[in-house]
This record gives structure tokens, sequence and C-alpha cells, in this order.
């Protein structure tokens, strides 16, 4: 599953950036945490299962006892039931990427009981999703539909610059939150940009 | 005995909030802390909670308390990775401040009270006056 080390390489060299951001506007941790995850996930995980499904689940029940903040139990969340679309499965095929999309989008809104437009991942998440699946609709393969989805992920997070976060440790800060992108937006971005770079090897 | 686990960022807080619950309910062994992560670092861990929840359960069912945060969300994930792996625990999470509401759901656990009634107290302590 090299897409998984790409990922969990792209999170653990971004550490400082993301901290960085959360320090702006939240408790200054998401790096530490999401790197202190990562490094879990590349000791624990066995890369080399070839089911893929059963390596996402891993994946995320390592994040969930690992990252320690909030964005444990909700990439958590979103990497098992990600797994799930695919149990049992060794190849992930286009479809099949945009539907584990899909769960791990409703995974997390489960969880965070958030929705669109409150300065959180998902406002990077749900673009990049609609971006992949409209793409796929065109006719496009798995690498266009993803490069769609990266640049929707960063328009996205983008966007998070211009609204007041309403979830989160950074909702205290109410209109002082305006100016920075969210640290969340900015991570799921990441993974995503990581994925489409792995496709493209 | 209705059982008890509190859910804090800091394994420090948990341990000493049981030990004060345990200071009014000597006869309650099924308060149970699930604190910080293993490494001793701040933050929550669903699967230590879950594991919590086994531990603390006597077949009346748990109530959780928490405190900050993702707390509530790792409990909720807690809650679902012990239905997904097939254990049928009575399990709900309290609306109330971590401490007081310990405090008072271990006494009304130890008087053997109902899950229901356990819960009650707890968020009950949410509107106490202390001035």
């Amino acid at each position: 599953m090299k897409y998984l080390q790409l990922i969990a390489s792209r999170i653990i060299e971004n550490k400082d950036f993301l901290t960085e951001l959360d320090r702006e506007i939240g408790d200054a941790d998401h790096g530490i945490n999401m790197a202190r995850g990562f490094k879990a996930v590349l000791e624990k995980v066995n890369l080399d299962d070839t089911d893929t499904g059963a390596v996402l689940k891993k994946a995320g029940m390592t994040l969930l006892s690992t990252v320690g903040g909030a964005s444990g139990p909700l990439y958590g969340t979103a990497f098992m039931e990600a797994g799930k679309v695919i149990a049992g499965k060794t190849e992930i095929s286009p479809e099949d990427f945009g539907a584990m999309l899909g769960a791990a989008i409703a995974g997390i809104q489960k969880r965070g009981k958030a929705v669109r437009g409150e300065k959180t991942m998902l406002d990077a998440l749900i673009p990049a999703h609609e971006a992949y699946t409209a793409k796929l609709a065109e006719g496009a393969d798995m690498i266009a539909a993803l490069d769609s989805a990266c640049s929707a992920a960063r328009e996205g997070t983008e966007y998070t610059k211009t609204i007041i976060a309403t979830k989160g440790r950074a909702s205290y800060l109410g209109e002082r939150s305006i100016g920075h992108q969210d640290p969340g937006a900015t991570s799921a971005t990441i993974m995503l940009e990581a994925m489409r770079d792995g496709m493209k090897e | 005995m209705v059982g008890i686990v509190i859910v804090s960022h800091s394994w420090k807080i948990a341990e000493g909030i049981c030990d004060l619950a345990r200071e009014m309910a000597q006869e309650h062994h099924g308060i149970i802390p699930a604190g910080g992560l293993d490494d001793g670092s701040i933050g929550t861990d669903a699967t230590r909670i879950m594991n919590a929840v086994l531990e603390a359960d006597s077949g009346d069912g748990v109530v959780i308390l928490a405190d900050i945060g993702s707390s509530i969300m790792s409990a909720e994930t807690a809650i679902e990775l012990l239905a997904d792996e097939g254990h049928e625990v009575n399990v709900v999470v309290a609306d109330a401040p971590i401490v007081e509401g310990t405090v008072c759901a271990a006494v009304e656990a130890v008087g053997n009270g109902s899950l229901d009634s356990v819960l009650k107290c707890a968020e009950e302590s949410r509107g106490a006056n202390k001035l």
C-alpha cells in the first residue's frame, strides 16, 4: 500500500507547517498529533498486506489511538469507513476510490456533526469528492479525476480563509479566525495530493 | 453495579477523579480511568476508552464522563467500536461536568442505582451552584 506510505510521509514532512497553522487559530497541536499518528501507522500497519480494506481499517484504528486530538476520531473514522467500502479487495478501481472518499466524508460528518462551510476538513473533502465524481463521469481516468479533486481541495482550503470557524477550537476566535486557512482542510488536501502523486509514479 | 469511565485528555486528571470518586464510593470497583494516550501524551484514545468500558461493566451498563474537545468524539467512537466488535454493553455518555458528575454518579451507582438514575445524577450536577 504505497499510497498510505506516501500519505504518512507527507503528513510527517508537514508536521511543523500544520502545527503553525493550528497555532494561529487553534491549540498548536495538529501537526504534532497527525505526525505522531502517522508514525504509528507506519510502525503498526503491515503495508505489504494485499487486503486493502484490512490495511485501511488497521490504519484507522491506529489513528484513533495515537493522534490524540479531534483529528484522531475524525480521520480514524474516515479511514475505517473507506476501508469498509473495499473490504477484502486488493485493487482500488476509480469508482471504488470515489465511493471510499464518499464514505470517509460521511464518517467525518457523523463523527464531527459538521457540514460544509464551517471551516473544517469537509471544506476541502466535499468539493474534492464532487470534482472527482464529475470528472470520472466525463470519462476521465483516475489520475485526471484525482487532479481535479486536488485542485478542488486546494480551492476549498483557500476558501476556509474567508469564513468564520464554528466547529472545534477555532470557533472560540469567532471573526478573528478569518484570514487563516483551516489546518484540517490543509491536512486533508495534503493526503489527497499524496494519493495522486503516488498514482502518477 | 453501574460502571463509570472517566475520559480525560490527561491521565493525571482521569486517575485523580477516580481516586476522588472512590473515596465516596469505596465498594465500587468499576470506576475506571481512560486518560491520555499510551505514551503518556495529552489526548484521548477511543481504543483505551473501549477497554475501560469493558473493564467497568458488570452487566448493569456504563456511564462515561468526559472532559473537553475530542473526548466526546472519542467516547462516541469507542461505543461504535464496541458494537462493531460484537460487545453488548449498555453504555451512555453523560452531558455533565467531569468532576462533579463523576462523584454524583459514583454515589448513585454504589447505592445500586440503575443506569438511568446514575446518568440523571451525573447530569443534574451540571446546574449545581457552588456559591
